[in-house]
C-alpha cells in the first residue's frame, strides 16, 4: 500500500514543534498550559504524560483506522485515549506520588485534551503508523516547549528558581513574586508570550515579503 | 446651486458642518488635560517630599520612568507611533508613585509602572480603550505579588526616625487598643501613609483646582465623599462598644475616614480618570457613590486597612453597566427606540 497519503513522518514531526505548535499556533490544550505551569517540574511531568498518551493513542488509532465508522470515531478516539491516560495516571500515582498529588485532576483531564483528539482526527485516523508516530512526537515536543516557556517565566519570576534550583541573583530565601504563581500570572504570561509570538511571526512575514519583492524587482531590472 | 448670476449679497452665510465632538476650547486636548492633572498633583507631591524626603522623589521618578519606558516599548510592539508627548503615561506614573509607600523598593516601583502601562493600558488598545485605571492595575499587581513590601506592616519601619516609625492611621484603627492620631496632623499630612495620600489638605487643593478647571468631573469626588460620610455617619450614630470590640475599624469617625488614608487623593485624582469613569453626569455620581461605599466596606470589614484601590477597580468594572443605565433623555423627549422598551 502506498504511503503517500499525506505529509511524511519527518514533516509531521517538524510541523508539531513550531509551525503548528499545539499551544502557540493551534491554541489547543490551554487549560493544562495555564494550570500546571507554576513550576518546571509539574509542567515537564505533564508534558511527559502527554507524550506517552499521544504516541500510544496515535499508534492505536492509526492501526484501527480502516475499522473506524465516521459517526463513532470521536467516541473511539476518546475511549482509546482514556485507556492510556488511566495507565499514565496510575503509573504516576505509583512511582511519583507527590507529583501525582500536585497535578491533581489535570492528568485524568488529558482524556479531554484537544491536542490529542485533534491529532487522532487530523493525522492518525488518516495516515499510517510511521507518520502518526512522527506527528505524535512532534506535537508532544511542541507542547513541551510551550509548557516549558510559560513555566520558565513563571517559576523564575514567581519563586526565583528553575527546576527548584535557585537562579535569581541577590535573593534571599523569601523572594516571591506571588502573582506569577497564582492563576492571574498564568494568564498574563501566556497572553504576553502569545503576543510576542504573533509579533515575531508578523515581523518575519513582513521581512519575507520585502525580500521577495526585492528579489522580484532585481529580477525585473536584470531581465 | 450653480446659479452664478445670483447677487453676491444673498449668498448664505458659511455653515461649517462637522461631526462631534464640537471642541469649542482648543486647549481641551489630551495633553492639556494631562498637564492640568500634573499641575494639580504638585501640592500632594510637594507634601510627599516634605514628609518623606528623597524617598518620595525616588519612588515617583522610578514609576514615571518605568511607565514611559513601557509606553514606548508596547506602542512599538503594536506598531503605532509612541505617544509619550500626550503626558498620559507621566500622569499614570506620578499617580502610581504617590500611592506607593515610601519604603517601596525601586524594583517593585519599576514593575508597578511597567504593569500599569503595559498590562493596564496598552494591551487593551492604548489610551481611551482601557477598562481599568492603569495606575491602580499596577498597584494591585505589586500589592498582591509583593505584599511583604506593600502590605500594612511595610509602611512602618521600626528603626526609622519620625513619621516612618508610626503606624498609618487606618492600621491604627484596626487595633482596638491603639490610640488614633489627632485629626489636625491627619488633615495636614504629617502622618505615615502612602506618599501622596497623607495630606488631605494638599489633595483637596489640587483636586478643587481640577474640578474648577473641569478636567475632573465634580460628581465623582462628590459621590465618593458623600457615600463615605453617609456610611461613616450612620455607623457613628448607631455603633456600640460591643460592635467596636468585634470590628475595631467601626470606631472611625466621619472625619477620620475623610482625613486618614487615601480617600481624598483617590476621590479627586484616581476615580476621576475620564477613560475609566462613566460618561454621563448621573452615571458619574453613581460611580462616585459606589466607590465611596466600597471604600467604607473594605476599610471596615475586609483584611485590608485601606480600600480605595480595590473600590476603584471594582467600580471600573461596572462602568459600562452604569453608562447603559444612565443614557440621558435628549431635548424633545426620549428617542423612539429607547421609549419603546
Amino acid at each position: 500500500m502506498a504511503q503517500s497519503d499525506g505529509p511524511t513522518p519527518l514533516e509531521r514531526f517538524i510541523n508539531g514543534i513550531l509551525p503548528e505548535n499545539p499551544v502557540y499556533r493551534q491554541m489547543l490544550g490551554l487549560c493544562p498550559t495555564l494550570a500546571v505551569t507554576a513550576a518546571m517540574k509539574p509542567a515537564m511531568t505533564m508534558a511527559a504524560a502527554v507524550l506517552f498518551v499521544l504516541v500510544c493513542a496515535n499508534i492505536m488509532v492509526s492501526l484501527i483506522r480502516h475499522l473506524l465508522q465516521p459517526h463513532l470515531r470521536i467516541l473511539v478516539f476518546t475511549l482509546t485515549i482514556a485507556v492510556f491516560v488511566t495507565i499514565a495516571d496510575r503509573v504516576l500515582a505509583a512511582y511519583v506520588y507527590g507529583m501525582s498529588k500536585a497535578l491533581g485532576p489535570y492528568v485524568p483531564l488529558i482524556i479531554v485534551n484537544c491536542i490529542i483528539i485533534a491529532r487522532c482526527e487530523i493525522c492518525a485516523s488518516k495516515q499510517g503508523v510511521l507518520p502518526a508516530i512522527g506527528d505524535a512526537v512532534g506535537q508532544s515536543f511542541g507542547n513541551a516547549v510551550a509548557l516549558a516557556s510559560v513555566a520558565t517565566v513563571r517559576e523564575i519570576l514567581g519563586k526565583g528558581t528553575w527546576f527548584d534550583l535557585p537562579v535569581m541573583p541577590l535573593t534571599s530565601g523569601d523572594y516571591g513574586w506571588s502573582l506569577m504563581i497564582l492563576p492571574p500570572g498564568a494568564f498574563l504570561t501566556l497572553g504576553l508570550l502569545l503576543g510576542l509570538n504573533v509579533h515575531i511571526q508578523t515581523v518575519q512575514a513582513r521581512r519575507k515579503r520585502e525580500a521577495e519583492k526585492a528579489a522580484s524587482t532585481a529580477l525585473a531590472t536584470s531581465a | 446651486m450653480t446659479d452664478t448670476t445670483a447677487p453676491k449679497a444673498e449668498a448664505a452665510p458659511a455653515l461649517e458642518v462637522a461631526p462631534s465632538p464640537h471642541a469649542f476650547d482648543l486647549d481641551l486636548t489630551t495633553r492639556g488635560m494631562m498637564r492640568d492633572v500634573l499641575l494639580a498633583l504638585l501640592p500632594p507631591m510637594a507634601m510627599a517630599i516634605y514628609t518623606f524626603g528623597w524617598l518620595a522623589v525616588l519612588v515617583v521618578t522610578v514609576t514615571t520612568a518605568s511607565c514611559l519606558a513601557a509606553e514606548e516599548l508596547f506602542e512599538r510592539l503594536r506598531g503605532s507611533p509612541a505617544k509619550l508627548g500626550d503626558l498620559s503615561a507621566v500622569v499614570t506614573g506620578v499617580i502610581l508613585g504617590l500611592t506607593l509607600p515610601a519604603t517601596c523598593p525601586w524594583w517593585v516601583a519599576m514593575i508597578a509602572g511597567f504593569v500599569a502601562i503595559g498590562i493596564g493600558k496598552t494591551v487593551f488598545g492604548s489610551l481611551g480603550q482601557n477598562v481599568f485605571n492603569p495606575a491602580m492595575v499596577g498597584r494591585a499587581f505589586v500589592m498582591i505579588s509583593f505584599s511583604k513590601f506593600l502590605g500594612a506592616p511595610a509602611y512602618q519601619v521600626a528603626d526609622a526616625a519620625g513619621i516612618l516609625s508610626q503606624a498609618t492611621p487606618l492600621t491604627v484603627a484596626r487595633d482596638a487598643n491603639a490610640v488614633m492620631p489627632e485629626l489636625w496632623p491627619m488633615f495636614l499630612g504629617t502622618v505615615n501613609g502612602s506618599l501622596g495620600e497623607t495630606s488631605a489638605l494638599a489633595c483637596l487643593l489640587g483636586g478643587l483646582y481640577l474640578c474648577a478647571r473641569r478636567t475632573a468631573s465634580w460628581e465623582i469626588p462628590f459621590g465618593v465623599i458623600t457615600a463615605v460620610v453617609l456610611f461613616a455617619g450612620l455607623t457613628q450614630l448607631v455603633v456600640t462598644p460591643t460592635a467596636i470590640a468585634a470590628v475595631p475599624a467601626l470606631r472611625l469617625t466621619v472625619f477620620e475616614h475623610l482625613t486618614g488614608g487615601a480617600l481624598v487623593f483617590g476621590a479627586f485624582y484616581i476615580a476621576t480618570d475620564p477613560v475609566t469613569s462613566p460618561i454621563t453626569g448621573r452615571g458619574k455620581l453613581y460611580f462616585g457613590l459606589g466607590v465611596g461605599a466600597f471604600v467604607w466596606l473594605i476599610r471596615t470589614f475586609s483584611g485590608y486597612p485601606e480600600g480605595v484601590m480595590f473600590a476603584v477597580l471594582l467600580m471600573n468594572a461596572l462602568v459600562p453597566l452604569i453608562n447603559r443605565g444612565t443614557v440621558p433623555v435628549p431635548v424633545g423627549g426620549p428617542t423612539p427606540a429607547l421609549a419603546k422598551k
